[in-house]
């Protein structure tokens, strides 16, 4: 029981300490886990983010359920992930809390509209880094062109009232461009490896 | 039932959505969309606060939408939600996953994935640039000029340029988003 509470406990200042996203992770993961415990090697962290990065969902989640998993098994793994997501809980719900309460005021709008602003550069800037290591050739790149287009389509056009609308806004939805991209890589990698056998 | 509906939602963007935190905004503008949740102008706002908060970006964003949604039970289920498929995968392939990391397969599908997910970003920005940089009813009502927030503009490309410049894009997300409230209440924007 104790070395499950100290894995959540672990996990709860690593999530509390991490701003951003899986990345920001890294360094605190490497103090706690490699400095401090010793209970990791440094090439043991590597391996678990690249398992975090080619696993679905969140690369901080996945991180934390596999540090857990290899240290305690399947109650280790559930322990560290809920330590994880312990901070976000308290800390959002607060300040969501007392958000609400004041979302109405003039002061609060304008602080927020500016914010808004801010936000579209701070997406933009990690979108471009993005880019940089996910479109990698012309078939990555075709592929971001023709994800981005469709996206882009279902988001801004209402397929509301045109005949078969809620099938067009199901293709269009991010599961389905997902599921397809990940199809697609499959049959472009085939290819180049039957071309060349 | 709005508790099962928000775990459901957040289970699907948690087991589509690869790489990083951003990677989960696509699923809830997707969400905001069908169930009427929460407003493009609401997720911008949620965007920030997750940003400027410590927590993986994701989870907080599930935390805020929860909340938002169905109260501190909301909060805690859609993050539920959004880690269950990380944790049953990881926990399915823990044995065998130095197989799974080195398959050809698996690399060919992130192969895939990975630039279609930083397309979907870039889409979900596009739309949250279509809220806090122009006006779109006052864009389509026939009055392009008034349709443009300047004001939002010229920020948003002064904190841009900061994100180029080597030394200033080491400063923390949450510095340039506390100036940009600043701005926002000394402007008026």
């Amino acid at each position: 029981m104790r070395e499950y509470l100290d894995l959540f406990w672990t996990f709860a200042k690593i999530g509390a300490c991490t701003f951003g996203g899986g990345y920001a992770m890294l360094p605190i993961l490497q103090r706690e886990l490699v400095e401090k415990r010793g209970c990791a090697t440094e090439e043991q962290l590597a391996d678990y983010f690249a398992i975090g990065q080619c696993t679905p969902g969140i690369i901080a989640v996945n991180t934390a359920t596999f540090v857990g998993h290899s240290r305690k098994g399947k109650t280790g793994g559930v322990a560290a992930t809920l330590g994880l997501v312990f901070p976000s809980l308290v800390i959002i719900m607060l300040i969501a809390a007392f958000l609400q309460n004041f979302a109405h005021l003039p002061v609060v709008i304008h602080a927020f509209n500016g914010v808004r602003a801010c936000v579209c550069a701070l997406i933009l800037s990690s979108v471009l880094k993005l880019r940089k290591n996910t479109v990698i050739d012309r078939p990555t790149a075709v592929l971001f062109i023709v994800v981005l287009l469709l996206a882009a389509v279902g988001t801004f056009v209402s397929f509301d009232g045109v005949p078969g609308g809620a099938v067009i806004d199901f293709l269009l939805s991010p599961v389905v461009l997902v599921v397809a991209a990940g199809a697609a890589g499959l049959c472009i990698r085939a290819a180049k490896g039957g071309g060349r056998a | 039932m709005i508790y099962v509906r928000l775990f459901l939602e957040f289970f699907q963007a948690g087991l589509f959505s690869v790489g990083g935190g951003l990677a989960t905004i696509p699923f809830l503008t997707d969400i905001g969309a069908r169930t009427g949740w929460f407003t493009p102008g609401d997720l911008a706002n949620m965007i920030a606060v997750s940003e400027s908060t410590p927590g993986p970006m994701g989870v907080n964003m599930a935390t805020y939408v929860g909340f938002h949604t169905g109260g501190v039970l909301g909060g805690v289920v859609a993050t539920l939600g959004l880690i269950c498929p990380s944790v049953i995968v990881i926990l399915i392939i823990a044995g065998f996953l130095q197989k799974f990391r080195q398959s050809r397969a698996v690399d060919a599908v992130f192969y895939g994935l990975r630039p279609a997910s930083t397309a979907l970003i870039a889409a979900a920005l596009l739309q949250v640039c279509s809220i806090a940089l122009v006006d779109l009813s006052a864009l389509t009502g026939g009055d392009p000029a008034a349709g443009i927030r300047w004001k939002a503009v010229v920020l948003a490309a002064a904190v841009f340029l900061c994100l180029r410049n080597k030394k200033l894009k080491k400063l923390h997300p949450i510095v340039f988003i506390a100036l940009s409230a600043v701005v926002g209440v000394v402007f008026q924007f």
